[in-house]
């Protein structure tokens, strides 16, 4: 194996910046423990895609590991308990979101035990995986509720499923870790290789990969060791290759590490299944590992907690829905230091809006630097065209041309300039001497762009419903004539018969007897069909509000009961 | 609670106003040969392009109602003081200066919209504007270079004629200025009076290697802007691909016709060359940004220069090749945007053609 890696080819990826690493802060400890915190906060929704369905209710007593909500629809991943206790609360609460967002969260009061519900591991580590059939592994990935736990959060289950079937032949095991401060995966590495590499056997045997190659930063000595180590015990029938590639931001950015192990490029808009790649991350296989050799749940993940604020750097296994305040008195904040808290590392990740939101799937790490340890960038000057943006893109983009566009809000040119293919890695922002925040303005333009799409498919729905309607109306239109010709036809046929037959009255005081006649029974129908017309009519006057989504409905509901009560008030004010 | 920001929180702490000072600071080699070879006039230029600079660039800043102190600390209007300083003609009066540095700060700069947002180089703005206007003090005041034995005046005496026109006793303009090199060559072969040997023999315009006395002021700019080079301030295309069309031009055309063209080193080290490839065409703001665009924008450059030099009606060429390419830096950006990832080659062809 060193053999090959050594003789492997790697190519260089465009741009890219060298950053100074500060791994060592947290990266020389083993793993520790958090604290079980007296409360857990598990959001319903960790992961893309639709939100669970909470199956418990207030007052339950759950056990760690047991189910909290089922997957929603077809991308959606389950929640699990992370704790053994009661719920108190099922309620919107603040999670971890650059926005300050809040979202649906079961609140647990822990009981202490640490109770697990039964685990029902699929293999035990002596057997031979291929015992397992993939839709085995699959379903118990899936019921895991593992998702991208490199920060992409799609759950695994859809994407190995959807691999599966299309013809992959590489898998890329994501090791890189290229921001500084993040250590999770770095640790796991080195104090876990075995999970590792038996979690990448799986994910390997679903997606029917003939090679796999683990892409690492070379800043990561003991986990690269520590790794070949662990694969030398197995023959070289794995295929599994572990490959060392210059430390370089953002080496670890999924493209970019395609790039570098095997010399391809994801097309634009494509996925890595497009050219027969998949990519994982490390800690997503270590994940797979825990599900299918011992049946649990992803309940708790490492997290990183480092910066200067922080007394005791380190790397942390931390139960889901663990408040973040909890994990950093444990490894020691000093409050009087703190500067800004952040999520993830100090190049991608966003300042956490509070640290009483819970540890998710997605929180790899949590920086709280002292003053001076990261910038704040001071007012932006003008641009002076230097070109160091474009210089240091690694997508060959030029964020200088897509600045002026996104500033003057000409969303169309800035889209020519294939923003889309914006990964917003920060290598712009950060070599930008006039300090200006490209990456956000590149975020405010994508974001523009989609709400003006939205707004589009909104107004073509209401114009094909507009001329669906009036199609409609038409066709009730001709129809009606028709029957109305029909009536005519029949009336005339009638007369004709009331001519000849002389008892009028007997035939009039005959219908009202009989009422199920063919004459009688026609004017029902019409006046039913009228009626329905009509609805139909009323119906489609509603045509904005048709077809929503739950929360949609939720948000018009809110909506109208603001105005209602505003309305209240001031006709209590007058 | 805590401060809120945006991706990405790291800053490597280079500044604008960094940048500039550094170049600025990396163009002292070149200044002080150029004192050496020239006299006290340069550095009179200099002092007086500052002064001129700053004053106007506040003033200006000020009727637009922008913070003065935030744009003066730029160090953007310094940088195109010393270019122009070094720029003009030794001797050159102080209202020289000061219409020079009008057109470049004033106009060229601010009336576009200040740092960053004008379309031409504002040093060779003023240069060429004086070149046109001035043609007899922009191409006679040029100090006799130390290297021959002519006359030179002290600081106070470079000063007093700079500011009041008056020489010492005894003293002329003509006894102490001399042609270029770069305009012996010139005039000498498009009159057919002497061809380039004949030149050589006269010894008034061939130094040791360049032309006579400016081949060290291009060797002190050529060693600061390598410097600048190596610690990435600018990037190499501009400069190599510049020169390397210069020397390639006057390689193919010396070939043809030895006794009419120099050699590619009395192009190199003659005139403003270096200061031209590494200082001037380099600015940021009017030159092309894309890897190719940069490119083609100094091979642009240098071209223009060996065609000015040899078939056009002025001695040096570098402020008008600059301005031309100036011209076509947005479209040499719009042609050669790079690849992008993922993008196949011809994408953008079938677009438009589609």
């Amino acid at each position: 194996m060193s053999l090959s890696s050594t003789l492997s080819h790697l190519w260089p990826f465009p741009g890219g910046i060298k950053l100074t690493s500060n791994k060592t802060l947290s990266n020389q400890q083993s793993i520790t423990a958090a604290h079980l915190s007296q409360q857990l906060i598990i959001p319903l929704s960790q992961h893309i895609g639709q939100p669970a369905d909470a199956t418990v209710k207030v007052g339950d007593k759950v056990l760690k590991g047991q189910i909290l909500g089922y997957a929603h629809g077809p991308v959606s991943a389950p929640v699990h308990a992370s704790g053994s206790g009661i719920v108190t609360a099922i309620e919107e609460h603040l999670v971890p979101h650059p926005s300050g967002l809040s979202s649906l969260c079961v609140f647990i009061d822990t009981d202490g035990y640490e109770q697990w519900t039964d685990c029902s591991p699929l293999i035990s580590t002596e057997q031979n995986i291929s015992e397992l059939s993939n839709e085995q592994i699959n379903e118990q990935i899936a019921n895991a509720g593992i998702v991208g736990l490199g920060g992409a959060l799609y759950p695994s289950a859809v994407k190995l499923r959807t691999a599966e079937k299309m013809h992959t032949d590489t898998l890329v095991i994501n090791a890189a870790e290229c921001e500084p401060y993040i250590t999770c995966d770095d640790v796991l590495m080195q104090r876990r290789p075995e999970e590792v590499i038996l979690g990448i056997m799986l994910i390997k045997k679903i997606v029917g990969a003939k090679q796999c190659l683990i892409g690492i930063e070379d800043n990561k000595p003991e986990a690269y060791q520590a790794l070949l180590e662990t694969i030398s015990g197995y023959n070289s029938e794995t295929h599994i290759e572990i490959i060392q590639v210059p430390t370089r931001y953002p080496a670890g950015g999924e493209k970019q590490l395609i790039q570098v192990l095997t010399g391809k490029e994801v097309p634009t808009q494509g996925l890595p299944m497009d050219i027969g790649i998949i990519c994982h991350n490390v800690t997503t296989a270590a994940a797979i590992y825990h599900a299918v050799y011992r049946g649990e749940p992803l309940v708790s993940r490492i997290v990183t907690i480092t910066g200067g604020a922080i007394k005791h750097p380190q790397n942390m296994e931390v139960p889901l829905g663990t408040p973040i305040r909890d994990i950093l008195n444990q490894a020691g904040m000093d409050e009087s230091k703190i500067e800004k808290i952040i999520m993830g590392g100090p190049m991608m990740g966003f300042s956490l809006p509070s640290i009483d939101t819970p540890v998710t799937k997605a929180t790899n790490c949590i920086l709280v630097s002292k003053k001076g340890e990261l910038d704040t960038p001071p007012p932006a000057m003008p641009c002076i065209r230097c070109a160091r943006c474009s210089d240091s893109c690694p997508m060959s983009l030029l964020p200088q041309q897509m600045y002026w566009y996104a500033k003057a809000r000409d969303l169309e040119k800035v889209q020519d300039y294939n923003i889309f293919d914006c990964i917003e890695c920060g290598c712009c922002s950060y070599v930008c001497p006039s300090d200006i925040p490209l990456v956000q303005y590149f975020r405010y333009a994508k974001t523009e762009i989609w709400d003006d799409e939205r707004e589009r498919n909104k107004s073509n729905i209401a114009r094909d419903r507009h001329e669906f309607r009036e199609e409609r109306l038409e066709k009730a239109k001709a129809a009606k004539a028709e029957a109305a010709r029909i009536r005519k036809q029949k009336l005339a046929k009638k007369k004709a018969l009331n001519d000849q037959k002389p008892l009028e009255e007997a035939k009039s005081s005959d219908r009202k007897k009989n009422p199920d006649k063919p004459d009688s029974a026609d004017l029902i129908q019409e006046a039913i069909a009228r009626a329905k017309a009509k609805k139909a009519q009323q119906q489609s006057k509603k045509k904005n509000t048709d077809n929503l989504t739950e929360a949609q409905q939720k948000k018009i509901d809110e909506i109208n009961e603001r105005r209602r009560k505003r309305s209240e008030d001031k006709k209590s004010a007058t | 609670m805590f401060l809120a920001q945006s991706s990405p929180f790291l800053k490597p702490g280079l500044s604008v106003s960094k940048m500039m000072m550094v170049v600025t600071l990396l163009m002292i080699p070149g200044i002080v040969t150029s004192i050496i070879v020239f006299g006290y006039g340069v550095l009179v230029n200099i002092i007086l392009a500052i002064i001129f600079a700053l004053a106007f660039e506040a003033i200006i800043l000020y009727l637009r109602k922008r913070p003065v102190a935030v744009y003066l600390k730029d160090n953007s209007a310094l940088l195109t003081a010393v270019i122009i300083g070094v720029a003009l003609p030794p001797l050159a009066p102080w209202w020289l200066t000061f219409v020079g540095l009008f057109f470049a700060i004033v106009v060229a700069k601010q009336l576009y919209g200040g740092l960053g947002y004008n379309t031409f180089n504002p040093a060779m703005v003023a240069y060429a504007i004086l070149l046109v206007s001035f043609p007899a003090e922009m191409t006679t005041y040029w100090q006799t270079p130390a290297t021959l034995d002519g006359q030179s005046l002290s600081l106070l005496e470079t000063l007093n004629f700079q500011l009041f026109g008056q020489l010492p006793a005894g003293m002329t303009i003509d006894a102490l200025t001399s042609a270029t090199p770069l305009d012996i060559v010139r005039t000498s072969v498009i009159n057919g009076s002497a061809t380039i040997d004949e030149i050589h023999a006269e010894g008034q315009a061939f130094g040791q290697f360049g032309g006579i006395g400016t081949e060290w002021v291009n060797l002190a700019f050529l060693a600061g802007g390598l410097f600048i080079m190596r610690k990435g301030l600018i990037s190499w295309h501009i400069p190599i691909s510049l020169l390397a069309t210069l020397g390639f031009l006057s390689l193919l055309f010396g070939s043809f016709e030895l006794d009419s063209n120099p050699s590619p080193l009395f192009h190199f080290f003659s005139g403003a060359t270096m200061l031209g490839a590494f200082f001037i065409a380099t600015d940021p703001v009017t030159a092309s940004t894309t890897p190719i665009g940069r490119i083609i924008y100094g091979a642009g450059i240098g071209a223009l220069i060996y065609i000015i030099r040899t078939w056009g009606g002025y001695p040096d060429a570098i402020a008008f090749a600059v301005l031309l390419m100036n011209m076509c830096a947005p479209l040499l950006d719009y042609y050669t945007q790079p690849r992008v990832y993922g993008h196949k080659v011809d994408e953008r062809d079938n677009e438009e053609s589609s």
